[in-house]
């Protein structure tokens, strides 16, 4: 059989399947953007109208996208240094020569990542209920009045992000982890005869050495907090006072919900760019950073 | 700082951060085996005070959870074998055999990772809605079948594969299937593992698309049922807490047995080349 044919061969299942079900659909999703389609067309295609850039126009219009939108940068903002700072933390404290018991603390450290987001999501409600959960019994020790985690606005949010810290720390640390041993010993070795402190170590030979590792973690870790969606789902279903809406459960409310599919798209689309936008601005920003 | 508080203070912290990662499932699985109403008391209790399965029969005779559970297993298990096999044929074919437009092809395949799949959503919806698959278990499995990340592992693998092996048997004048399931295959055993791991914990995990294709109870994997059942049941703790231990159970224990091969897999994929 001639190589090439044998090599198509190969990758047609993949391929089929990426293209049918996925690029086809993204492509699919610029023309639904696009459109008005909505429940009659969707009982009915002939009540399909074309409205050129209309959605997006409505969509910037409206409040509850600005919303929705400034709660997905909030998470994002807070979430993705709190979750990373915690995981280069965790790595540093594993990859220390004075650590013990170190493949029994990877493991408990990383167990969060494998469970399933709605089951702890479930078990965070629980601890952080107002009257009976863990988290204000602990506060009501010290003489903290409780809070109303999740039932309070200003509250929800953070909660929801400790709880996304908590849940995906561990990924990251392996990453770290990774990183850090790969940083030769005799530079902390040259260091330490210099007489330089620990945290100047810290700053002047393990952070540049693990920068690279670091803009690829970042920009992982921040496309994946753009995605909110389950926590909120669960948690608070997107309360109180559509304090935890975020955009992609504004796009399955206006999409599943309300059966928008056109203005949904334009939703999927606009958070498509707005992630975009910020990975290439992480990437000039680490470029500029190198230069100077 | 002395060396001995140093000592101190590193396996302090760790501990403390093990506390924190192991608290919350920990608890989970005791509360889970508490009387009904028994978590909704102050000071929240540690331990039962009568452990009991009673929860657990509840989830499984009258919630339906047995049947999630088989839900569960059927999608994320059928997901895992079929796009083991679209994913290793491919990757193999990106890493050696060689073809018109296979670089570019692959950059290609690549730059799509950045587009995120929330994306195809509302369309694949409306897709799957014309070929009958929403509400089937075949809704959720096809468009599983082949991801871009499972290409790549297995490309980043099997370019480790001598070239020399692989002509050694076309000289013998063994066919390219042949070659690839009696040499590649038996090769490429670690990253399968690896993969095979990844994929069934994603698709057990997998929380949007299924919500969103799957409308009846009767096709529900765990995540669906749970918050189904968590928005019914807000207030039965102990019940909640059985539900979240079922779901997450098998993943964890699937985890622990095989983690060598989860994280040098997560390795392998974040170092991108």
């Amino acid at each position: 059989m001639n190589p090439q044919r044998t090599a198509w061969l190969f990758l047609a299942p993949a391929l089929v399947v990426l293209g049918v079900f996925f690029l086809l659909p993204v492509l699919a999703a610029l023309v639904l953007s696009l459109t008005d389609y909505d429940l009659y067309a969707l009982a009915d295609i002939r009540n399909l109208r074309f409205v050129a850039l209309g959605n997006y126009r409505e969509l910037l219009q409206r409040p509850l996208f600005w919303s929705a939108l400034g709660h997905t940068l909030y998470f994002v903002a807070v979430g993705v240094p709190l979750s990373m700072g915690a995981s280069l933390g965790a790595a540093m404290l594993l990859n220390s020569p004075l650590a013990r018991c170190k493949p029994f603390f990877r493991t408990a450290l990383f167990a969060p990542v494998v469970t399933t987001v709605v089951a702890t999501a479930v078990i965070w409600r629980y601890l952080f209920n107002t009257k009976y959960g863990m988290a204000n019994y602990l506060l009501g020790l010290l003489d903290v009045h409780p809070v109303d985690w999740l039932g309070d606005p200003h509250w929800a949010m953070p909660t929801i992000i400790a709880f996304a810290a908590w849940k995906n720390f561990g990924y990251n640390m392996i990453i770290f982890l990774a990183g850090l041993q790969a940083i030769p010993p005799d530079l902390y070795e040259a260091a330490r005869i210099d007489g330089a402190s620990p945290w100047r170590q810290f700053v002047h030979i393990t952070l540049p050495m693990l920068k690279p590792t670091m803009l690829m973690v970042g920009i992982l870790t921040v496309s994946g907090y753009f995605q909110l969606f389950a926590e909120p789902y669960v948690m608070t279903e997107g309360g109180p006072l559509q304090s935890t809406v975020s955009v992609l459960y504004l796009m399955y409310d206006e999409g599943f919900k309300w059966w928008n599919l056109g203005s949904a798209s334009a939703v999927a689309f606009l958070l498509f760019l707005i992630m975009f936008a910020v990975t290439v601005l992480m990437l000039k920003l680490s470029r500029r950073g190198d230069e100077t | 700082m002395s060396p001995r508080l140093a000592k101190a203070l590193v396996n302090g912290l760790l501990i403390g951060v093990a506390a924190v990662a192991l608290f919350p499932l920990l608890w989970m699985l005791s509360v889970s085996f508490m009387a009904p109403g028994a978590a909704s008391t102050l000071p929240p209790p540690l331990l039962p005070r009568h452990a009991s399965w009673g929860n657990y029969r509840e989830l499984f005779v009258h919630a339906g959870m047995g049947r999630y559970l088989l839900n569960s297993l059927l999608v994320a298990g059928t997901i895992t074998v079929l796009s083991l096999a679209c994913n290793l044929l491919a990757g193999y074919a990106f890493a050696k055999l060689r073809f018109a437009g296979r670089e570019r092809l692959f950059q290609a395949l690549l730059g799509a990772l950045v587009i995120p799949a929330q994306v195809a959503m509302l369309p694949l919806f409306l897709l799957l809605k014309h070929m009958g698959l929403v509400n089937s278990y075949a809704g959720v499995v096809v468009p599983a079948l082949a991801t871009v990340f499972g290409i790549f592992l297995v490309r980043q693998y099997a370019r480790g594969i001598p070239d020399e092996l692989l002509e050694a048997a076309r000289i013998d004048g063994a066919g390219e299937w042949r070659i690839f399931v009696q040499i590649v295959l038996p090769l490429l055993k670690p990253i399968v593992v690896t993969l095979a791991i990844f994929t069934f914990l994603a698709a057990w995990n997998d929380f949007m698309w299924p919500l969103i294709v799957l409308t009846g109870q009767e096709h529900y994997t765990l995540p669906i049922g749970l918050a189904s059942l968590a928005r019914e049941h807000s207030q039965d703790s102990e019940l909640m807490m059985a539900g979240s231990v079922v779901t997450v159970l098998p993943v964890l224990l699937l985890f622990l047995s095989l983690q060598r091969y989860y994280l040098e897999g997560l390795l392998l994929g974040s170092v991108k080349g």
